[in-house]
């Protein structure tokens, strides 16, 4: 395992990053829109990553991540709202009842496999929703009032620690393990390896940070309603990571940031919104049938500058 | 090479419906011994191979590993017990290399955490840097090193075969079971994967079962052959002896016609 001598550069790149979009912000030169919209990526980042994991790498279809995010963003809002607790706590709150929930719902529909563990997830996520719905004591449809919490510093810091668990798991053996589920079950079972845990594990993890992606979701937006997590919201969230490319974590982090902004910048424009966005679908779909980054990752690239014969671990 | 069965199968069957598929299957393989399991096509030969890696679980008799009962467990505890195999139609991680398909085969050895590995604890890359030596060990012994970087999928088809050999060996089997190895080879990669079987067996002091249907290998590599027909075992014995089984030629070629004006 070589990815250890990536470690330090992505920190390196990480804390730049934050530094310099945080200085704009406390000097006012970056505004409200701005850090709002970057807010937003990295919370739809924490989302396609975590997702990523369960469909990229398992290789389990599960559409009904959105029931996640409510689970965290619910969760988190009864503790800062109700009891008055600090928000680092509601996060971390949000998102182990998330995994709670991700392990009761992946138990028994991780024995279905392809279009039957689909709609059993988007089952699942409908249930969790109506739950929500039907409790007065968080406000029913009309919502829940939530105050604003989320910072820049949360956001990144969250994404960050998501990125860092997610591909430390992947390059293991665990990670391997996962993989190899996804590649042939038959035969990572004949293997020796317990293909239900391995399954389960990635869904609880996927459902954690999707927990920790929904408490930074209802502290950002002064109110949460069960109608923002139905199945149009785990669709979004299916979209950045097939359009990412299926198994590529850096194809879902670009996917994420370029869905996020492409949505953002169409708000200007209501009538033709929806359009435009389903074009820019249709079009990357067109070109790279495989996703934006298909099975690569961006490091593959620098590898391929290195190498000039190419091929490498996941040449095509 | 002891005398002590490694591996006993005691009057199993399986029922699918209506349909027994397999029944009343008696077998006993010595510590060591190389043995053929062949028959016509639908004869339940490949539902045995699951019968014994706990596909599936029989519906009736017992199988014993080392005197120790092994019907029931789930597959992947069979193989942690020591029965390792191929398919017969290859299954290998395509989308991972060929050294990653060897390391998947060592995942149950390396003993670190999910937690220490997302932590990267010290423990974590012990493991690693072990899964990684072996796996490139054990590549050099198939020969198979020069590609440890490339994509299985890419492999020609011969290599493909001996890779899952590999990783089924890399499971650390006592009994291997080989389900149609030499299926779609050529002359000439039968010949050779008929050199490997008779390596690994010596270099790794493994029982093996195999099913196939190239009468030239079972005939040259197996040292007793069960034969199973339409479910039910039809006869055993040494590859001379099944050679001359009236009901092995009756079940393969039909049954001679005695009286033609009756």
């Amino acid at each position: 395992m070589k990815k250890s001598k990536q470690f330090w550069p992505f920190i390196i790149v990480a804390v730049l990053v934050y530094v310099v979009v945080q200085v704009l912000i406390s000097t006012g030169m970056m505004n409200q829109f701005y850090s709002n919209t970057l807010i937003l990526i990295a919370i739809n980042i924490i989302l396609a990553v975590s997702l990523h994991l369960v469909i990229g790498i398992t290789g389990q279809f599960s559409i009904g991540h959105a029931g996640f995010l409510a689970v965290g963003a619910y969760i988190s809002a009864i503790i800062t709202m109700k009891l008055q607790l600090p928000f680092a706590l509601a996060i971390i709150v949000g998102g182990v009842v998330a995994a709670l929930a991700g392990l009761i719902v992946g138990i028994p529909s991780l024995r279905l496999k392809g279009d039957y563990l689909a709609i059993a997830t988007l089952g699942f996520a409908e249930i969790i929703r109506i739950v929500f719905l039907n409790i007065d004591a968080v406000g029913g449809a009309a919502g829940m009032q939530v105050s604003h919490l989320t910072t820049w510093t949360y956001a990144f810091v969250c994404l960050v620690i998501t990125i860092i668990v997610i591909v430390n798991f992947t390059n293991s053996r665990h990670g391997l393990a996962a993989i190899s589920v996804r590649e042939n079950e038959i035969a990572s079972d004949a293997m020796g390896i317990n293909t239900t845990y391995y399954k389960v594990i990635a869904f609880a993890i996927g459902s954690f940070f999707a927990g920790v992606a929904g408490a930074l979701f209802s502290h950002n937006f002064y109110i949460i309603q069960p109608s923002q997590f139905g199945f149009l919201k785990s669709f979004d969230i299916l979209i950045f990571v097939v359009l990412g490319g299926l198994g590529s974590l850096s194809g879902a982090v670009l996917s994420a940031i370029l869905l996020t902004i492409v949505s953002t910048y169409l708000q200007g424009y209501p009538e033709t919104r929806m359009i435009i966005y389903s074009l820019v679908l249709i079009i990357v779909m067109l070109y790279r049938p495989k996703g934006l980054m298909g099975t690569m990752e961006i490091t593959d690239y620098f590898k391929l500058w290195r190498t000039p014969k190419g091929g490498g671990q996941h040449g095509k | 090479m002891g005398n002590k069965p490694l591996l006993e199968v005691k009057n199993t069957g399986i029922q699918f419906g209506g349909l027994k598929a397999v029944q009343n299957l008696n077998m006993v393989l010595n510590q060591g011994e190389l043995v053929g399991l062949i028959g016509p096509n639908g004869a339940g030969k490949t539902t045995s191979f699951n019968l014994l890696t706990g596909v599936y679980v029989p519906t009736e008799g017992d199988i014993l590993l080392n005197g120790e009962r092994i019907n029931g467990l789930p597959p992947f505890k069979v193989t942690r017990k020591g029965v390792s195999r191929t398919f017969q139609n290859i299954r290998l991680f395509n989308e991972l290399s060929v050294l990653d398909n060897v390391k998947v085969a060592y995942h149950s050895i390396a003993k670190h955490s999910i937690i220490s590995s997302i932590l990267r604890l010290p423990s974590h890359f012990a493991g690693e840097k072990e899964m990684e030596e072996k796996s490139i060990e054990f590549l050099k012994i198939f020969s198979l090193d020069k590609y440890k970087d490339e994509l299985a999928k890419n492999l020609p088809y011969g290599q493909q075969r001996r890779l899952e050999i590999a990783r089924a060996l890399a499971a650390n089997p006592k009994l291997l079971l080989l389900d149609e190895p030499a299926a779609g080879m050529n002359p000439q990669e039968t010949k050779d994967l008929m050199d490997l079987i008779a390596f690994i067996r010596d270099k790794f002091d493994l029982t093996i079962l195999l099913i196939e249907h190239d009468m030239n290998l079972v005939m040259g590599v197996c040292e007793r052959i069960y034969v199973l027909d339409h479910g039910q075992l039809l006869a055993e014995g040494s590859p001379e002896e099944i050679r001359n089984h009236p009901k092995v030629i009756e079940a393969y070629l039909g049954e001679e016609v005695h009286d033609v004006n009756a």
